[in-house]
């Protein structure tokens, strides 16, 4: 931005009216974003430590606790790279080529966006389940999606599906392919050239989307409840698992489980605000 | 960017094609076309006897009726905040600033648990609301209150880039010519970011619409009163009744889809309006 925007939009805020009014803003805002992000924060942390430290770590090292966050560990670790493979082959396909059905297929990569996370899970249970297309099949070759590991790592596939390729997309497309061009002109192969080139040039948009998908996946709560049967220890996520403890009127191990996930998210935040740091053209 | 037509000598278009509509389909496609088969396979009177029994009626109009009462609030706070971190710098901006992405990144369970402990009746919020007569949780109150919370983001990362990127000249151009502050806004400020507050609010009510995590804590989720569309699906699948279940999510899906396709036009309306301004 040249300095001279800057100077007249320092002069232009003159314009937004007097003292109070400005402060009246600022107070609204500032008060409603307390009300609704800061105490909430400052609770989750709160009923967390209520029975102490001890407490806190002993109702997160028992062993439910521990499978939780194993099993979420491992939904993340499985479904972050499959879309993060599909994000770059996403990208790359639609920020460099034209072709029939770019609209459509751009489209069609946002639907698990709109679709609740509720159905997400139900379309899985539609397909493995008891009553579902594969499920005769399945029960006669004694395999289990449903109710079991394979069925919650694949609903949190689905609802983390479009956040890489989202990302990348748009910094693929601002960053144009003459560098690609060049580099094959030079006689790299073309996947010397994505992974030297390309993937350099669109790292932050990568770490981004990552970031992002890997909060989701953690997080995801609706698509995850339904296909997992609820067994604890076996199938419960840290999500899940909260609400169990929740239920269960472990109001502080319920929120010992909630303070990891805020973590995370506070994390992602954090990362979330250092990407956009780093890739603000200086 | 360089001419469409010179893409091509980029090498791996089949590979990335092949690859991209392969993994949609395995993914997304099957999955999704699974819950479409099962729903034709219902027949007309048993599809449309299940989506419009009463307590499916009373979950359309709590989701339908919360949705709408949050994407509206957020509307209202989403402008109020964007004008204010466009507009404003004071203590603890940049702070604010990151927060209010903070709806997204926290797991909706999280945002359920804390919500209903605030607004329960012995709680920090609940106390002082039961004081005033006032229930929040276990309400459709609260549902309206967990999908604000939600949404929150939404408006706010639809207004602010339009705000920031409208010219000061245009503001001073008015008050040159004698508008107040308050005309400014209204004649010359809002219709300018009024096409991105739309979608804003589109986004919030679909959001809304579909969520789950936040609002099964704070609903209480009886029948007929406080139970949202998405926990009404899950409660017939926790009975077995497949085709209910199934049903329901259509008639959903249907809603969000159709949100999602007024986005992308409105998109589009917007787009086609910013160009043909002229300068623009």
């Amino acid at each position: 931005m040249p300095p001279s925007t800057l100077v007249l939009r320092r002069r232009a805020r003159g314009l937004n009216g007097p003292a109070f009014v400005r402060w009246g803003l600022i107070g609204a805002a500032l008060l409603l974003l307390g009300v609704f992000l800061v105490v909430p924060l400052v609770a989750v942390f709160t009923f967390a430590f209520q029975k102490g430290w001890a407490a806190y770590v002993a109702s997160l090292t028992n062993p439910a606790s521990l499978a939780a966050m194993r099993l979420t560990l491992l939904a993340a670790v499985i479904a972050v790279p499959l879309n993060l493979v599909f994000g770059l082959a996403a990208a790359w396909l639609i920020a460099r080529y034209r072709f029939r059905g770019r609209a459509l297929l751009m489209t069609l990569i946002d639907l698990p966006f709109s679709v609740s996370p509720v159905i997400a899970g139900l379309i899985f249970v539609l397909l493995f389940g008891r009553q579902g297309w594969l499920g005769p099949w399945l029960a006669e070759h004694d395999l289990r999606v449903i109710f079991s590991v394979p069925g919650i790592v694949l609903a949190t596939v689905f609802v983390t599906f479009p956040f890489v390729a989202r990302e990348v997309l748009p910094v693929m497309e601002a960053q144009g392919s003459g560098e690609e061009e060049a580099a094959l002109t030079l006689g790299a192969s073309g996947w010397r050239t994505f992974l030297r080139v390309t993937l350099p040039k669109v790292k932050w948009g990568v770490l981004y989307g990552v970031i992002l998908c890997n909060a989701r996946a953690m997080g995801e709560f609706g698509a995850v409840s339904v296909v997992s049967g609820h067994v604890r220890g076996v199938t419960t996520t840290l999500p899940l698992h909260a609400e169990i403890l929740y239920n269960e009127y472990d109001l502080a191990g319920a929120f010992a489980v909630a303070s990891l996930l805020t973590l995370l998210a506070l994390v992602t935040l954090v990362v979330k605000k250092f990407v956009e740091w780093r890739s603000q053209p200086s | 960017m360089s001419r469409p037509s010179q893409h091509r000598v980029l090498p791996g278009f089949r590979l990335s094609l092949g690859y991209t509509w392969f993994y949609l389909g395995l993914v997304v496609l099957i999955p999704l076309s699974s819950l479409f088969l099962r729903t034709f396979s219902l027949s007309w009177e048993v599809f449309w006897g299940t989506v419009t029994t009463s307590r499916a009626l009373a979950a359309y109009r709590l989701s339908f009726g919360a949705s709408l009462a949050a994407a509206l609030a957020n509307a209202v706070f989403g402008l109020l905040v964007a004008w204010v971190l466009v507009r404003y710098r004071f203590p603890g901006r940049d702070v604010l600033e990151s927060l209010v992405d903070l709806p997204f990144a926290l797991p909706t369970a999280v945002a359920g648990l804390t919500l209903t402990t605030l607004f329960s009746a012995k709680g920090w919020y609940g106390r002082h609301l039961e004081a005033l007569g006032i229930q929040v949780a276990y309400t459709s109150v609260g549902v309206a209150v967990a999908l604000t919370f939600i949404g929150l983001p939404f408006v706010v990362r639809t207004v602010q880039p339009v705000l920031e990127g409208i010219d000061a000249d245009v503001e001073e151009a008015a008050a040159t010519l004698g508008a107040t502050p308050w005309q400014t806004f209204r004649r010359v400020l809002f219709p300018a970011i009024f096409p991105a507050l739309l979608s804003g609010f589109t986004l919030a009510f679909a959001r809304a619409l579909g969520e789950y995590g936040s609002v099964v804590f704070i609903s209480g989720n009886m029948p007929l009163r406080t139970e949202i569309v998405p926990l009404l699906i899950v409660t017939r699948l926790e009975q077995y009744d497949y085709a209910g279940a199934t049903a329901i999510a259509t008639v959903m899906l249907a809603a969000s889809f159709s949100l999602l396709l007024a986005v992308n036009l409105l998109h589009r309306w917007s787009h086609r309006r910013l160009e043909a301004r002229p300068g623009a």
